[in-house]
């Protein structure tokens, strides 16, 4: 008994083993068939940065992988860690929130040349509070208020600038408690860049930076920390990407914009911020504040920094078109996510800039 | 903490070494090993012997080479700021100026906090465990206690975050703040997260190591010691506060300081309730940061010579920190070994 068992085993075994060869032999033989067997095919880029579009560049980079064979790895490390990656050259492309300093730019600039920032989609900043009995979109602020509220100048929600913004709101007499990031981060930057542009105070008193010296109260650590503070302490604000915002049916506030009006944040109201606005060449510029009238003001940019002069030519080439795919076909896998899509006048402005992407001298791809 | 495990690892293997040793000699003295194999025997016995001094020296060179690493990362923010780094309580990466003050004070009032919560719980525990309990009870006791030190920590920050921290708001904090409010321990809002939430979830998670190391230390002195008490007529509280615990204070002192190892160190569970904010204030109450919490949360978006060096420099006087905790443990637990009664 124990003898046939041994052997029915043993032939069981055989027969998996065999047939597991048989679909091993047989894999390879199917597989180039779905997929176009150009040059591409093994081409294989590497890419860190920015947290923030993670999941819109894993969704773009999985389904290019589809369409075309190339393969890309993105690692979400944060954008600090992704401009010194790029700018040390261990990866084809580096992606960031904010735009590289001069400093950062010289340095890398001084070893492989010029860098460019092609935008890939914008995030907004949501400002969001816990206030028994307000829902979101009622509480209306502007950037003055909000920078007065950060840096602890305004202490209560009963104080007289909120309270005119909002003649029909009962706000309770308590303390604001005040919740910002306390990992570094391209929300900050957004966010600080907003308020250094809005407020005197702030851009001598703190400054805009992926963190800074806050003035007050309580850090929580990424989107999901700050979340959490802020619907656990009654009177708190704090500051959240639009995405995680909207996917947590968070309660958001009006921010005034330049022109004077009140808008919610939105995936429309954050792209407006590029609409009939001038953008520079090298679309090297914050958003935040836009002059569009129907624009949300804490707007920016999300970026993939690459080289102006490509060093390996089929490698760069496969990089212009993903990013060309990306500014166009990929825009339509933006707002599922909760992204904004490129307004018209970035994609034109990017378009040129990833037409400018050269390997010794000459363009890589063309119209 | 990394350094504190290996240290204590090293320590650990230079006493079970010593055991080896003599129950070798023991072995050899007695003939139950044989000098017959000399030929080969020798010689296996020398690269083994080889090998495990090259693996010893790995590990100091390890410790010397995360110094040295660290020392030269952090050059930029020595040379820029010198001693009053240590003084200044100012972190402001946009004008670059760093100071690690309110960052150590955070580190050892957290640590102080879990310490002064943790001891006495698990020295009782310890006691129960090893002295009072049942048999039926000190198995699963025990067991239970040390599937407390693997949860991981940031399962135990979640808990902390949505459990501990609403909980220490109110009532705790809201009570403490009414009937203590005069102590400026105890001042300010109660925002729930701040340096008390911090202290008690790293007590939660230095408890078991506590009194893990503890109970073994307990259960390591011999019956002898209890009978000979016993004999004199003495109930089991004189026992246990006169015999065993003075019998196996070094012990107790190495699983005390080992949780502070923890405690100094630990990062994650710390970094989602303490409110990382950078501010030197002597409430409770208020949010702080430690130096681990520190580092891990800027790190990744840090750029310029300067703050990432000021960052290393945060991390080395933590190392420097453990290391002295560790030092004066080791001195601590000699002193007691050598004025132990044999």
């Amino acid at each position: 008994m124990r003898l046939l068992l041994k052997h029915g085993f043993a032939t069981l075994i055989s027969v998996l083993l065999g047939a597991a060869i048989l679909v091993g032999c047989n894999a390879p033989a199917a597989t180039p068939a779905q997929k176009p067997s150009s040059s591409e095919q093994s081409i294989s880029l590497n890419g860190a940065g920015a947290t923030f579009p993670a999941p819109l560049y894993t969704k773009w980079f999985d389904v290019y992988n589809k369409l075309t064979g190339v393969k890309i790895n993105y690692q979400a490390i944060g954008s600090g860690a992704g401009i010194s990656q790029i700018t040390e050259g261990t990866v084809d492309f580096g992606a960031s929130d904010g735009i590289m300093t001069a400093e950062q730019q010289a340095k890398a600039e001084a070893k492989s040349g010029p860098i460019l920032h092609i935008p890939m989609t914008s995030g907004a900043v949501a400002i969001v509070y816990n206030l028994e009995g307000i829902g979101s979109g009622q509480l209306k602020l502007t950037g003055e208020v909000l920078a007065n509220i950060y840096l602890k100048k305004i202490s209560k929600w009963s104080d007289s600038s909120i309270t005119a913004l909002n003649p029909g709101l009962n706000l309770p007499d308590t303390a604001i408690a005040v919740i910002h990031r306390s990992d570094g981060s391209g929300t900050t930057y957004i966010f600080t860049n907003y308020l250094t542009k809005v407020s005197r105070d702030w851009s001598e008193q703190v400054g805009n930076a992926t963190s800074v010296k806050w003035p007050g109260d309580i850090g929580g650590q990424g989107n999901a920390g700050v979340a959490g503070q802020v619907q656990q302490i009654p009177g708190a604000i704090g500051y959240v990407e639009l995405a995680y915002a909207i996917q947590n049916k968070m309660t958001w506030a009006q921010i005034k914009n330049s022109s004077g009006n009140f808008v919610e944040p939105s995936l429309t109201a954050t792209t407006k911020a590029a609409e009939g606005v001038t953008l520079p060449d090298d679309m090297k510029v914050m958003l935040t504040n836009s002059s569009n009238t129907d624009a949300y003001p804490i707007v920016g940019f999300t970026w993939i920094l690459v080289y102006a002069n490509q060093t390996d030519k089929s490698k760069g080439e496969a990089l212009a078109k993903v990013l060309w795919w990306a500014i166009h076909d990929g825009q339509q896998y933006a707002a599922p996510l909760s992204y904004a899509s490129l307004s018209e006048e970035a994609i034109s402005k990017a378009e040129k800039e990833i037409l400018s992407i050269k390997y010794q001298g000459n363009v890589l791809i063309s119209r | 903490m990394v350094e504190t495990a290996a240290l204590f690892s090293i320590w650990d293997v230079i006493k079970y070494d010593a055991k080896c040793a003599e129950l070798r000699d023991n072995l050899l003295s007695n003939n139950v090993v044989g000098s017959k194999k000399e030929g080969a025997g020798r010689y296996g016995d020398r690269i083994f012997s080889n090998l495990t001094l090259i693996f010893s020296l790995l590990m100091v060179a390890i410790l010397a080479a995360l110094v040295i690493v660290l020392y030269l990362d952090a050059l930029p923010a020595i040379n820029k700021f010198g001693f009053s780094f240590f003084t200044s309580t100012d972190w402001d990466p946009v004008k670059e100026i760093f100071g690690a003050l309110p960052a150590i004070y955070g580190t050892l009032l957290s640590a102080a906090i879990s310490l002064i919560i943790a001891v006495p719980i698990s020295l009782g525990a310890a006691v129960f465990l090893s002295e009072l309990s049942p048999a039926w009870l000190s198995r699963p006791g025990s067991f239970l206690i040390e599937l407390l030190a693997a949860i991981p920590s940031v399962i135990i920050g979640l808990w902390g975050l949505f459990v501990l921290v609403p909980f220490v708001r109110n009532p705790v904090e809201s009570w403490l703040g009414a009937n203590l409010g005069f102590l400026p321990l105890f001042q300010g809002p109660p925002f729930g997260v701040g340096f008390l939430s911090a202290g008690v979830i790293l007590a939660i998670m230095i408890i078991p190591i506590i009194t893990a190391v503890s109970r073994d230390a307990i259960r390591a002195v011999p019956d002898s010691q209890r009978e000979a008490m016993l004999a004199l007529g003495a109930t089991r509280w004189e026992v246990i506060s006169r015999a065993v615990l003075p019998y196996c204070r070094s012990g107790l002192i190495g699983a005390t300081i080992l949780g502070l190892g923890r405690a100094l160190g630990e990062t994650m569970a710390v970094t989602m309730v303490i409110g990382n904010s950078y501010a030197l204030t002597a409430s409770l109450f208020s949010p702080g940061v430690t130096i681990a919490s520190k580092v891990a949360s800027e790190f990744s978006e840090a750029s310029g010579d300067v703050f990432i060096g000021s960052l290393v420099a945060l991390a080395l006087v933590l190392l420097v920190i453990t290391l002295v905790v560790n030092i004066i443990a080791r001195l601590l637990v000699w002193r007691m070994t050598e004025m132990r009664p044999t």
